[in-house]
């Protein structure tokens, strides 16, 4: 038992720190801070990242990895973090990235990994549909083989950036005669191929990110499948296990807790600053003492995946913990704001409004509803957990 | 004991209903509050045509002489509905403290006008920094002559983008929490100072922060007693409040109606998802917690009709569930319908975002609950 950091590692966090106080500056920060210029700063950021070598960090060395230890991704998270950057985009990085070198042919490695790497392809996800959510395996979207072309029909729901993005990783139904989850295939498809359409859904956080992608007799070259038809469903299963790890969250919940605590100094109720309201303070202690919990709950996970023993189905608990306190946060974050939690800011400037985070605030909250729901919902999860982990 | 409503109430609950059900769905809902001034003048012509404007004035206002009975049934009625049209900031709100000001001169003057639909109202009582501290009062009236002249600002003031006339919370003397010092003051919108800023919130309304810079106001528009101001609105408030609390029980009722239906249709793995028991018991929370609250609800409004010493303690219990409630219920909703109900389209999420607003207006629930504690301690 032992956390302590070695000599190396301290000087890693000083390297760390030290590309972060170059690398993250208030300019960028703007930039991804508002709707019009958020692609532009969050390809210029992964471009500061992948020129440092540090863009995809899990990745195999051969095609771009840091090589990292389990406790150098956790300092590097926890810097991160800690400074107020962001990720990187996970669709492309840690979801359809794994897949390809996990499962791709070498053609297909050369092709994609390099332009996932430059920022060149901006990638989404196609998975969900209108009847296919939380049991995916209901997927009907179908591709039917005419000579080196996959036809795709149907409808993706819900498809994150989909705006935005260059290339959709899709599953489609190739066989609906066995066992549902034995007729899929796993195809990557040119989002500017005739017969895609892009249609926004306006979420309750009144932004735009979720989207419908309808395909029309899209034509997919049968080089873009990963791995073999009907054989999707393994591939994309490896996925959704790394999906749950990243969603934990911890450290961008220590960073939003250090703020909550910030602004307890700051708002006052009837002169008297919200720090010396005994309940405010001990709901957040309620919170920092579970994701003092979770912290270790993943280090306990990230040891034993290093020790070449998961990530299991353990995983589920840290997205069920993680999204639990991230939404508790981002409650307390609304109660702090009081009546302005409600307020739609717009391009009002917050002198004018009279406050300055009550926007955000019920921004991130009502999209945060959404952690619970995504990534496999919490249901979902514990239904996961019980039987696999329990046996039950 | 007795918990029905009169035939009378049934009958104005009835109508209430009916119009919501014929005549504002959803859609209506949302052009009204996506339009200029936050709600159509149309429908609110129609309130008035349908009597409800009167409901809380007396028989010789010209009202419907209504307790808080009347008023919470048609307020249930409005929040299934997600009525936007300001009913709250004009009716109770600015009508309230008019009817139990009494300043006849100015209630003859604008309570018809209330009453005909013909006048918009609001009160700004809420200050930069005051949050739920209604006492918290830095905009200042000092006297002139036979005037007051106003400096300062009020924010979030429900209806303030609209209102012809606002009653707006000053200090007239004391320190800057005191209770005493507070006076109440009626000022026409239009008066030469005011200035307002106005922006929406998530639940639809159009608010505002007022500015006033040396506004003059005649001393005859002042609303109950000098300095005593405070009593009047902590009373008005308190109605208000219960008010509240009924649109609040509405929705939840709307919303455990909507999330039970959507899980009888809506199927994952071969069946409706409303056979999955885990579903099931949250259901039957958010059913407990809306009948909870209906209980508490019940018990605040019998003891404002009988203006029992119970009414403040009553009142504050109530805000406390309603606030946890709502987050309880409107969370759950959110949930249940999944990516469905992240979405803009769908009502379960306004109807979501109208419980928090309902939270925090005139205090959030760990606000009450601290106050609760302190009236209780108080007591012993
Ligand atoms: C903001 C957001 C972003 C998303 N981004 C993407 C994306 O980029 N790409 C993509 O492919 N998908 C995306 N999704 C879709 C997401 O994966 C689905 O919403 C999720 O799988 C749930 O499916 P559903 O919405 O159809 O809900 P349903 O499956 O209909 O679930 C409704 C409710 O029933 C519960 N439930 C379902 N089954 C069970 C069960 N067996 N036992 C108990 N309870 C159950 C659920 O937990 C939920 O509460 C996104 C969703 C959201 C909200």
């Amino acid at each position: 038992m032992d956390l302590s950091f070695s000599a190396e590692e301290l000087a890693f966090r000083d390297e760390v720190r030290a590309f972060l106080n170059d690398a993250w500056t208030e300019e960028l920060a703007s930039l991804m801070g508002s709707t019009e210029t958020f692609k532009e700063g969050q390809i210029e950021w992964q471009h500061r990242l992948n020129k440092q070598g540090w863009l995809a960090p899990d990745w195999p060395i051969e095609h771009g990895g840091t090589g990292w230890t389990s406790t150098q991704n956790f300092i590097y998270e926890t810097e991160r973090s800690a400074v107020g950057a962001p990720g990187t985009l996970p669709f492309g990085l840690k979801m359809v990235a794994p897949v390809i070198y996990g499962f791709g042919t070498e053609e297909q490695k050369q092709r994609f990994l390099p332009k996932i790497l430059n920022s060149e392809h901006w990638w989404c996800q196609g998975y969900s549909e209108p009847g296919a959510g939380s049991d995916l395996a209901a997927l009907q979207t179908k591709a039917e083989l005419d000579g080196d072309d996959y036809i795709v029909n149907g409808a993706k729901v819900w498809t994150t950036l989909a705006q935005y993005a260059d290339w959709i990783f899709c599953l489609v139904r190739t066989d609906s005669s066995g066992k549902r989850q034995d007729g899929i295939t796993f195809l990557l498809i040119d989002m500017n191929t005739p017969g895609i359409s892009v249609n926004p859904i306006d979420s309750i956080d009144n932004h735009h990110t979720l989207n419908e992608v309808v395909f029309d007799n899209v034509r997919v070259p049968v080089a873009n499948r990963i791995g073999e038809q009907d054989k999707g469903w393994t591939y994309a299963k490896s996925l959704l296990a790394h999906e749950r790890t990243s969603i934990a969250g911890v450290s961008e919940s220590k960073r939003k807790l250090r703020k909550l605590r910030e602004l307890l100094a700051t708002e006052v109720n009837g002169g008297v600053p919200l720090s010396q309201d005994t309940m405010i303070q001990s709901r957040i202690a309620d919170v920092e003492i579970e994701l003092m919990a979770l912290e270790y709950t993943e280090l306990r996970v990230l040891a034993s995946t290093a020790a070449g023993e998961g990530p299991g189905v353990e995983s589920s608990l840290l997205k069920i913990k993680g999204t639990e306190i991230q939404q508790a946060l981002q409650q307390l974050y609304m109660d702090l704001a009081g009546y302005y939690s409600g307020v739609i800011q717009g391009d009002m400037s917050a002198e004018s409004i009279g406050h300055d985070f009550g926007s955000e605030a019920r921004r991130a909250y009502m999209y945060g509803r959404a952690a619970t729901i995504y990534g496999g919902s919490n249901e979902v999860q514990k239904n996961i957990t019980a039987k696999y982990v329990l046996g039950l | 004991m007795n918990f029905k409503f009169s035939e009378e109430q049934n009958m104005l609950k009835d109508s209430v209903a009916r119009y919501v059900q014929d005549d504002y769905d959803f859609e209506t809902r949302r052009k009204n509050a996506a339009s200029a001034d936050g709600f159509s003048r149309e429908q609110w012509q129609t309130f008035a045509e349908l009597g409800w404007l009167s409901i809380p004035f007396s028989e010789a206002q010209g009202g419907f002489e209504g307790g808080a009975t009347d008023v919470m049934a048609v307020m249930e009625e409005l929040g299934k509905g997600l009525v936007v049209e300001p009913f709250v900031a004009t009716v109770l709100l600015f009508g309230g403290l008019l009817s139990k000001s009494g300043n006849a001169a100015l209630q003859e003057a604008y309570i018809p006008s209330i009453i005909d639909g013909s006048l918009q109202g609001a009160f700004a009582y809420l200050e930069r920094q005051s949050r739920f501290e209604l006492a918290d009062v830095k905009t200042s009236a000092r006297r002139e002559g036979g005037n007051f002249i106003l400096n300062g600002e009020k924010t979030v003031v429900f209806n303030g983008a609209v209102a012809d006339k606002i009653v707006v919370s000053v200090r007239t003397s004391g320190g800057q929490s005191d209770e005493t010092g507070i006076s109440l003051l009626l000022v026409d919108a239009k008066a030469a100072g005011l200035s307002s800023t106005s922006y929406r919130l998530m639940d639809g309304q159009l608010v505002a922060n007022l500015t006033f810079d040396n506004v003059t106001v005649a001393a005859d528009q002042l609303l109950g007693d000098l300095d005593e101001g405070f009593t009047l609105m902590k009373s008005v408030i308190a109605d208000v409040t219960i008010a509240i609390c009924a649109e609040g029980l509405g929705i939840m009722q709307k919303l455990n109606a909507i999330t039970i239906e959507y899980t009888k249709t809506r199927k994952q793995f071969g069946v409706a998802i409303s056979s999955f028991q885990v579903l099931q018991h949250r259901m039957v929370d958010m059913f407990m917690a809306a009948e909870q609250t209906k209980s508490l609800l019940y018990r605040a409004v019998c003891s404002a009709e009988d203006q029992s010493d119970e009414l403040e303690k009553n009142v504050i219990a109530l805000k406390v569930m309603v606030g946890r409630v709502g987050k309880l219920i409107g969370g759950e909703a959110i949930q249940l319908h999944g990516g469905m109900g992240m979405t803009d389209e769908l009502d379960v999420g306004h109807y979501a975002k109208r419980l928090m607003m309902i939270n925090t207006s005139f205090g959030d629930a760990d606000y009450q609950q601290q106050k609760f504690t302190a009236l209780v301690a108080g007591a012993a």
